[in-house]
């Protein structure tokens, strides 16, 4: 079986407080020197059959209407090899 | 015949009983719709309650937007149906699109509990018709996904529409964007918000106010003088 990575992220625009509460835990545990940090969520899926153009395009359209939330989220697709 | 509002019940959801209650204090009479009914039951509106529905896994409100109740919920409220959200309700309706915008994680990561004050914005909405424009109420709120956002588009054009139904007074709880604590659509018919109107419907238990009964019978007198 083939695996699908979906990768999803807040848009640059939206605030990440829980990204911010993890940067700002990294000096007091030592780790200088990391200006941002942006948590997001990733997707493995295991896909049944050839991954061809149309299955890609369906888990595409899953993204964008079930895994991600467009109006706050950006996400990518890619094939794991 | 006295008019049927119907209450959702996804898995997870907390507030069911709550908000019952609160539409048969109002002299309407509540209907339990299950998640995977599709039938509505030929009530007159629906009330999405608080909670967290399908444990707000993906995100709150995301998966409960595509069961089977809420398809026919999307197509009724879209003909017109009075619809509110209060709290996990309000983050299904924006997952549902029938409310622009989005429900993200408390600015400061807390889960928060507390008597809110608010200011009525809109009372022309099916939902909100028994209060004034500018007039301030008390209820309880509490959540940890309650801070609204959209993009600056969106927000200057619920303003100019005055489709920014609540505001948060004394303090913005969540980092909601212009201290926006509920909103309409374009009809009136469907309103979201994050405070809990329900919890505040009798003088005996909860914060001992009754600041939020004027929802309720608001849908009341809707659907009283529409039948």
């Amino acid at each position: 079986m083939a695996r699908v990575v979906v990768d999803v992220m807040l848009k640059p625009e939206i605030l990440d407080p829980q990204g911010q509460a993890v940067q700002r835990a990294l000096p007091r545990l030592g780790y200088e020197g990391i200006a941002d940090v942006r948590q997001g969520k990733r997707f493995e899926l295991e896909v049944e059959g050839p991954v061809d153009d149309a299955a890609l395009a369906r888990i595409h359209e899953m993204a964008e209407t079930f895994l991600a939330n467009t109006v706050i989220e950006n996400f990518t697709v890619r094939v794991d090899s | 015949m006295t008019a049927r509002v119907g209450v959702v019940t996804f898995p997870g959801t907390l507030d069911d009983r709550d908000t019952q209650r609160a539409v048969r204090i109002a002299g309407l009479e509540p209907v339990p719709l299950w998640h995977r009914d599709k039938d509505l039951k030929q009530v007159d509106a629906v009330v999405l309650p608080g909670g967290f529905s399908y444990g707000d896994y993906l995100r709150a409100g995301a998966i409960s937007r595509f069961s089977p109740v809420m398809e026919t919920v999307i197509d009724q409220a879209k003909g017109g149906m009075p619809v509110l959200g209060i709290c996990n309700g309000f983050q299904v309706l924006t997952e549902s699109h029938l409310l622009p915008g989005a429900m993200l994680r408390n600015n400061h990561l807390h889960f928060i509990c507390r008597e809110q004050k608010l200011r009525v914005e809109n009372a022309n909405t099916a939902w909100t018709s028994d209060y004034e424009a500018g007039q301030e109420i008390s209820i309880p709120l509490k959540n940890i996904d309650g801070r609204y956002v959209a993009d600056e588009h969106t927000l200057d054009e619920l303003e100019a529409e005055g489709r920014v139904a609540f505001r948060y007074l004394d303090g913005n709880p969540n980092g909601s964007l212009r201290d926006i604590a509920g909103i309409t659509n374009e009809a009136g018919n469907v309103v979201g918000l994050m405070p809990h109107p329900e919890h505040a419907v009798e003088p005996l238990v909860g914060t001992g106010r009754t600041d939020g009964l004027g929802f309720f019978t608001s849908i009341l007198r809707k659907l009283v003088n529409a039948s």
